[in-house]
């Protein structure tokens, strides 16, 4: 019973000595701020950080990252140093700033911290020591929150970029009254392959489509599981009640399927897209005719 | 769950309304077989719009459905096949092949009519 007890007033009496040591050292770097900050802007210009950044640029943040620190230092809290990195992510990130860079700042930062910590305690070794007790979980802490948030921010970068790139990537274009065409761009994946079928099946759905144009001139490959799922969404399409036309097969492309064996005969192929659409407007009973050249009667009636 | 079955002009339109036991399936293709002569229809169409799932008894019945109708001298159309159902059927390699398939009712009335006016365009089959 006394034991815990004095183990707790012991460990209070740590935690005090911290705080207070953390106390001291804030005062310290709010003193020192004007000359820490520069000392600091000099090693990252000189370490060829930030590079995409202007010197008054770097000046101009290096403070406030300074002054949030020294912040996140005095009340142990760090939303507010998270929420600031997180601002400044998005700042720098689409101006190129490299994760490297904005860990070797902040690195720098406690380093030159830390230096000035042994300029000032030089004297006294063992506060020396007990300061830095104090000093470097924070600081280390300090430091991996704001790596962390700019992680995570190029994360949900990359995250959006990816979504909008999944968008983009299988349009579905009405050229006629329930006529439909999708053109393929780029490598597709079982992943892409299962959203292909959906907006297929959906596009059909939605616009009524009778004839689809499937245009896969832009593939540059196409692997057997993918083939047959091709074949399978062009089937589960007829039972929608639509006819699917394949267009622009590379000699690969043909090559591969005819070598792997999948079976098209039930795959209405033609040679390009504008055979596709010719092909269609026949299914649909369009006919296209030009018109008639304009002559100098016209012109002038 | 019987499956109401109207006549409409020349064709007969079979409605499900909701999911079907064998039994029904059985039951709506011996139906469908008898009326099809009853009433002297040309086509026949029947509307899967409300179903979730279509396994493989009901895709045999249906194509059962199709063949005994054709023999028995009218058209067979299966329409409103959900994109989902559509799918997985053809992922469990469940084929209507040979067999009308039209988006609504509407177009399975359209393709009916067309078909009725001798040789037209066959979009939705195999040719």
């Amino acid at each position: 019973m006394a034991n815990t007890q004095d183990f707790a007033t012991l460990a209070e009496a740590r935690l005090e000595t911290t705080a207070s040591r953390l106390r001291e050292l804030v005062a310290h770097l709010r003193q020192q701020r004007a000359q820490l900050r520069e000392e600091w802007a000099r090693l990252i210009t000189e370490a060829k950080l930030l590079t995409a950044m202007t010197k008054e640029e770097i000046f101009a943040e290096a403070t406030s990252v300074y002054d949030n620190y020294v912040e996140a230092l005095e009340t142990g809290t760090y939303e507010a140093l998270q929420a600031y990195a997180r601002n400044l992510s998005e700042r720098i990130i689409p101006r190129g700033v490299e994760t490297h860079e904005v860990v070797g700042i902040v690195l720098l930062l406690r380093d030159v911290l830390a230096r000035s910590l042994f300029a000032k305690y030089r004297e006294d070794f063992n506060k020396l020591n007990r300061i830095l007790d104090a000093y470097e979980p924070a600081a280390n802490r300090i430091a991996g929150t704001v790596a962390v948030g700019f992680v995570q921010e190029r994360e949900r970068i990359i995250r959006e970029q990816q979504e909008a790139i999944r968008e983009l990537s299988t349009p579905v274009l009405q050229v006629r009254e329930r006529l439909l065409i999708l053109p393929i761009i780029g490598v597709i994946d079982p992943q892409r392959t299962r959203q292909l079928t959906e907006q297929l099946l959906r596009g059909i759905r939605t616009n009524r489509a009778k004839v689809v144009v499937l245009d896969i001139t832009g593939v540059p490959y196409i692997d057997s599981p993918v083939a047959n799922h091709l074949v399978q969404t062009v089937e589960a399409a007829r039972l929608l009640g639509a006819n699917v036309i394949v267009t622009g097969l590379s000699p690969e492309i043909a090559q591969t399927l005819v070598n792997i064996g999948v079976d098209l005969g039930k795959m209405n192929t033609v040679g390009d897209l504008q055979g596709g659409i010719e092909e269609a407007e026949r299914l649909l009973g369009y006919k296209v005719v030009p018109m008639q050249e304009p002559t100098a009667a016209h012109v002038v009636g | 769950m019987q499956v109401p079955i109207l006549k409409q002009g020349a064709y007969l339109i079979a409605t499900v309304q909701s999911a079907l036991t064998d039994e029904d399936l059985k039951q709506l293709r011996d139906t469908l077989v008898v009326s099809v002569s009853k009433v002297r229809a040309r086509g026949v169409i029947v509307d899967v719009t409300a179903l979730d799932v279509i396994d493989s008894f009901a895709t045999r019945t249906l194509r059962d459905v199709a063949h005994m109708i054709r023999l028995r001298g009218a058209e067979t159309v299966i329409c409103g096949i959900q994109p989902e159902v559509a799918f997985s059927m053809v992922k469990l390699g469940l084929s209507l092949e040979g067999i009308a398939t039209s988006l609504d009712l509407e177009e399975g009335l359209a393709y009916l009519d067309r078909k009725g006016k001798g040789p037209g365009q066959e979009v939705g089959t195999h040719r």
